[in-house]
């Protein structure tokens, strides 16, 4: 039995010893395998008589569970060991940047339009387009600026032909919605105008949101609602707006928008011209000369319409300090946004 | 409208500061630009008399000048100004005074001789002026009197932007009357009696062209005296509203312009042949100007002409020939109304624009003008005297503009407003805007339209009147409600919003480029189509409408390209603008430009330059938005902005909707792009309409894969195998792949290989492997037999 308690000594050692599952492995055939020496301590109870054999074996199986269980258990500390080095071999730089494709943007007019329009379509306004090289009647006449009209010289107009003209504001629209739908008309005109006109604050090409409501009924005081909350909700900000009594042949009463100067909020700064105010919109009711030339009842509705300088208030909200910026198509200006 | 505060006061003066009175006039609507002060800062200037001059002992430019100022007191001045003399009266800084640039005067040494003070030219004290000599105030000048008090300098340039309905305010009478309506304060201009004849001379006028010209005021003044130039009063309103002086007549003439808003014109009478006729021009006559240009005139212009010749073209500018000069002795004042429509457009017509077409362009107070030849008269005879004759006044009633009645009903006004004025408020408003009140009961008001305001003309036009004194600020606000019915929505077409957003996230920037374009680039991309050209382009280089958005885009990426940006991604989308039989075709396109590594720049990312199929990739995500990508094929084609070997064609069931390629080389050489760039352009019409999807089914039975790999002719395109392919296999064929495509060694040199997966299955059960071994062998047999294909190894 001396032999039997040497033999698990010895056999302890060996596993604790084992640096690798393959050593381990080594040491369980070693004592436990077929031809193990635990095996042959067992083959040899034969010799025993038949009193001592079930104390003797019994004493060995145990020694065997013993190791048996001594080796799985050093085997899961090694297997754990394996793993824990394979995974600090396996450790990134996890700070690196990614692989692949970088996302684009939209251009920042894009961006501000969609914004636009959005306020107004979640309100129920539907987006509405038009042609932009635009025939006198559309863009002119029947707005109530007839030919010679002294509110032309207001608007430096590119002309194709004597009779067409790229459109100098998104106002032909409403006429062409006004043509075709019955009120009440809720609508907005997102697109590009062109002015004869370049200089540090004029690019000749630039982009306007107009709008129209028509129904009956529709006041003043729906129309300064409108804009009011508009202008609060684009700037985010509970911004002082006020109406300036304005001229467009196409509305009467006619107003100019102000707002407070997002600068200095209107202490009075360079970019407000010491006024305090920003002008960002214009608007009026529809003269009733484009209803008239729309085929819709003056009598019966009424209406309101406004329209504003993209550029400017994405200059405004965006802090862009050069117009041009928009057109250059830079890279570098372009993935600011 | 540039006006001096003092000016305006003399007619009404609220008791407001400068401050209110600019704001009040830009909240009813007469929007100030710019308020400046007449004089810039300076102190201790008073009204210099020069006593004895002699000359300076050490120095030949210098004088020594006595000269006597604040309170009596005569002190030694040096002066090296050319014009001081004894007995004039100048601007005199005296030792402590303060000139603009914070420059103070002490007393001092100029070569050994003291100086108490200094004599200063116009410009010295900021007033404008030449520089050339000392300013020569009026004998009259009190000596001593401090300058500022004396010129009124202490006063505010006020400049108004007008709208073009608002000529009623082109006058220090018309801004008054504002100011006066806005603050209910009286308004009182200059006595404007008629002076009455001293002579009897008189020419007479015929109004040939009377409803452009209904009527014509002239008179006749003899013996004025040019020689003197306008008093100081007089020039200083001039210069305080940017006219300059020129002789005492042009300036009454400007003055009464600017006071009374009607623009006058004199004649030096000794030109004048017979009598005045106010005609149309004949077509190609010619008038040498004041200006000293010389018209070809339209027979669209009215002229005032004599017996023989055009003398001015009305309303815009006078002849030189008849003009005043320095030895004019009699003149012949006009003071005429012209039709608006008469003028309009026509000053734009001859490149001229003057204060007197600004004003008959928007419309002259058409009860002005035997007024303003009287307010004339009475200032020229004070200034160069003279014997008036007669005012002629021809005039054809018939043609003249009658008073229009407007009815403002309460209803209307309270709908638009949202708001119930006091009726006695609002007849107040309308009486003190000038309107007369004909009668007004229970519905409202009947009003007639004063003379001299132009834009008012129907209910709206009152409505906004009312407003504005009101103040549009003070209006109520109200939130729109309205019914809000739930619209259909056509889920089969797709948003641009939705293609923008495919190609941002595959990492392109949305750029926007003008829509003219330069036509030097447009015709190496589109050479057989002439654009769209702009009658009055900006710059040569922004004449012609893009054809194509590759016009915009290109020269974008060649900008970045020079800006260190190697790699480039853009997109844009908008219109095209295509010649067609009878106009232009606007057309809604999408279109891409690429250049440089197919990947950003990154420690993982390959170096590869992107090719034709990335590009592809990205068309073909845009052209499966809508569920419809079967009835687009990429067809080989030419264009000629594209490398003949890296074109496509891109069609719709046949239609073509847009071209895919790589820039031609040479197309990229010559708009001087430093690397190859690939492009595409879609015609957004085309591309949005789609369709719902389908729902097929889902099996549950496996699918199976063969792969061949099979060598055909290396012109045979992969759309044409995988045609055969598909018809051949039959209908368990759910998925093709071409996984491979390899040319070279172990190929024949006119051959490749191309590798392709077919994928089996059937949605009910498990397909046999004979069903599939069947439909393998009818694919092998078919491009066998239609391609020459042999199977690889």
């Amino acid at each position: 039995m001396e032999t039997l308690e040497l033999l698990a000594r010895e056999a302890q050692q060996a596993i604790e010893q084992a640096q690798d599952l393959a050593a381990l492995d080594q040491v369980r055939v070693e004592y436990l395998g077929k031809k193990g020496r635990l095996t042959d301590l067992l083959k040899g109870l034969g010799k025993l008589s038949a009193e001592e054999r079930p104390a003797a074996g019994a004493k060995i199986n145990e020694v065997k569970e013993q190791l048996q269980s001594q080796i799985n258990r050093h085997r899961t500390d090694l297997e754990n060991a394996d793993l824990e080095a394979r995974l600090a071999s396996e450790a990134l730089d996890v700070t690196l940047p990614g692989r692949g494709e970088d996302s684009g943007g939209l251009h920042l007019i894009t961006h501000t339009m969609e914004r636009i329009e959005s306020f107004f379509s979640r309100v129920g306004y539907s987006v509405e387009e038009g042609p932009e090289i635009e025939d006198d009647y559309h863009n002119f006449e029947a707005l109530n600026i007839p030919s010679h009209h002294p509110a032309r010289a207001m608007h430096d107009t590119f002309y194709v032909t004597e009779n067409t003209v790229l459109r100098t504001h998104t106002s032909p629209v409403q006429i062409r919605t006004m043509k075709t739908q019955e009120p009440p008309i809720r609508i907005i005109c997102p697109g590009r105008v062109y002015r004869c006109d370049s200089d540090l604050t004029h690019t000749p090409m630039f982009h306007q949101v107009e709008g129209l409501v028509v129904d009956r009924d529709v006041s003043m005081a729906d129309l300064r609602g409108t804009i009011d909350q508009f202008l609060k909700a684009f700037f985010e900000a509970d911004l002082p707006v006020r109406f300036r009594p304005s001229y467009f042949p196409f509305t009467e009463p006619s107003a100019e928008v102000d707002i407070q100067c997002t600068n200095c909020r209107g202490a009075g700064c360079r970019i407000c011209k010491n006024t305090g105010w920003l002008e960002v919109m214009g608007c009026g009711m529809v003269h009733p000369n484009v209803f008239g030339h729309c085929g819709i009842d003056a009598e019966k509705y009424s209406g309101f319409a406004f329209g504003m300088g993209v550029e400017r208030l994405a200059m405004l909200r965006y802090g862009v300090n050069d117009l041009r910026l928009f057109f250059d198509n830079e890279i570098q200006f372009l993935k600011q946004f | 409208m540039k006006f001096s505060e003092s000016w305006l006061r003399e007619w009404v003066s609220p008791s407001i500061d400068t401050a209110e009175l600019v704001a009040q006039l830009t909240m009813a609507g007469l929007e100030v630009d710019a308020v400046d002060a007449v004089a810039p800062a300076f102190d201790g200037v008073v009204v210099g008399e020069i006593g004895a001059v002699d000359p300076h002992p050490n120095a030949d430019k210098l004088r020594v000048c006595q000269v006597t100022g604040a309170a009596g007191e005569t002190v030694q001045v040096v002066c090296g100004a050319p014009n001081a003399r004894q007995g004039l009266k100048v601007p005199f800084a005296t030792v402590g005074a303060t000139l603009p640039g914070d420059m103070k005067i002490r007393k001092a040494k100029l070569r050994d001789v003291e100086s108490f003070g200094m004599l200063c030219g116009q410009d010295e004290i900021g007033l404008g002026g030449d520089g050339s000599g000392l300013w020569e105030l009026p004998s009259d000048a009190p000596a001593g009197a401090d300058l500022r008090d004396y010129l009124s300098l202490n006063d505010q340039l006020i400049e108004v932007d007008l709208t073009p309905n608002r000529g009623d305010c082109l006058s220090i009478r018309g801004l008054a009357r504002e100011v006066g309506v806005l603050n209910t304060v009286a308004v009182a201009g200059p006595s404007l009696d008629p002076v009455s004849a001293t002579v009897d001379d008189h020419l007479p006028v015929v109004l040939d062209a009377s409803a452009a010209c209904p009527r014509y005021v002239g008179r006749v003044i003899r013996g004025v005296n040019l020689a003197a130039p306008s008093p100081l009063w007089l020039q200083e309103k001039l210069r305080r509203s940017g006219i300059r002086s020129i002789d005492p007549v042009v300036d009454v003439t400007n003055y009464v312009m600017l006071e009374l808003g009607q623009p006058m014109h004199a004649f030096d009478l000794a030109t004048l042949d017979g009598g005045i006729r106010v005609r149309m021009a004949e077509q190609g006559e010619s008038l040498e100007l004041l200006d000293g240009s010389k018209a070809t005139l339209n027979d669209d212009t009215l002229v005032i002409a004599d017996h023989q010749k055009p003398l001015a073209i009305a309303g815009i500018m006078g002849g030189k020939l008849s003009a005043v000069t320095a030895d004019t002795r009699d003149i012949f004042l006009e003071s005429a109304y012209f039709d608006p429509l008469a003028i309009a457009g026509r000053p734009r017509n001859y490149g001229l624009h003057t204060d007197s077409s600004h004003r008959f362009e928007r419309g002259v107070d058409w009860q002005l003008q035997s007024l303003a030849i009287e307010r004339a008269t009475a200032l020229l005879q004070n200034i160069v005297g003279g014997q008036a004759g007669p005012v002629t006044v021809a005039e054809s009633e018939a043609h003249l503009p009658r008073s229009g009645e407007v009815r403002l009903t309460r209803r209307k006004l309270q709908q638009q407003l949202s708001l119930s004025l006091d009726a006695g408020l609002v007849s107040g408003m309308l009486q003190r805007l000038g309107l007369e009140i004909l009668a007004e009961d229970e519905d409202g008001w009947r009003c007639r339209v004063p003379s001299w305001r132009f834009d008012i003309a129907i209910e709206v036009d009152l409505i906004e009147e009312v407003a504005r004194i009101y103040g549009y600020n003070r209006l109520p606000t109200a939130t729109i409600s309205a019914s809000l019915p739930i619209e259909v929505c056509r889920e089969t077409r797709t948003g641009l919003s939705l293609l923008r957003q495919q190609l941002v996230a595959r990492g392109y920037r949305e750029a926007i480029t003008y829509c003219f374009v330069d036509p030097d680039v447009q015709k190496h991309l589109l050479p057989d189509i002439e654009g769209v050209a702009l009658a009055n382009p900006i710059a040569s280089d922004m004449s012609v409408m893009r054809t194509t958005l590759w016009s915009g885009l290109l020269p974008a990426v060649r900008r970045n390209l020079n800006r260190q940006q190697s790699r480039v991604r853009i997109f844009e989308s908008g219109l095209s603008f295509m010649p067609e039989a009878g106009g232009v075709k606007q057309e809604s396109m999408i279109a891409g430009a690429v250049t440089g590594t197919r990947l950003p720049e990154r420690w993982s990312n390959p170096r590869d330059l992107v090719d034709f199929f990335d590009i592809k990739s990205d068309v073909e995500a845009l052209l499966k938005q809508n569920h419809v990508f079967d009835q687009y094929r990429f067809v080989p084609a030419a264009h000629p902005a594209l490398h003949p070997g890296q074109c496509a064609a891109i069609e719709r069931n046949g239609e073509p909707v847009g071209y895919i390629g790589l820039l031609h080389p040479r197309v990229q050489k010559l708009l001087d792009i430093s690397q190859p760039v690939y492009v595409f352009e879609l015609a957004l019409g085309a591309v949005v309409e789609g369709e719902l999807p389908a729902f097929r089914g889902v099996s549950r039975f496996p699918e199976v894969r063969r792969d061949l790999a099979v060598i055909v002719d290396r012109d045979l395109s992969a759309s044409t195998l995988c045609e055969t392919i598909r018809e051949a296999a039959g209908c368990y064929l759910v998925d093709l792949k071409i996984f491979d495509v390899y040319q070279g060694k172990g190929v024949e040199i006119n051959r490749k290989s191309i590798a392709v997966g077919l994928t089996f299955r059937e949605s009910s059960r498990t397909l046999t492997e004979e069903e599939i071994t069947v439909a393998v062998d009818q694919v092998v047999s078919a491009i066998k037999e239609q391609h020459s294909a042999s199977l690889r190894g």
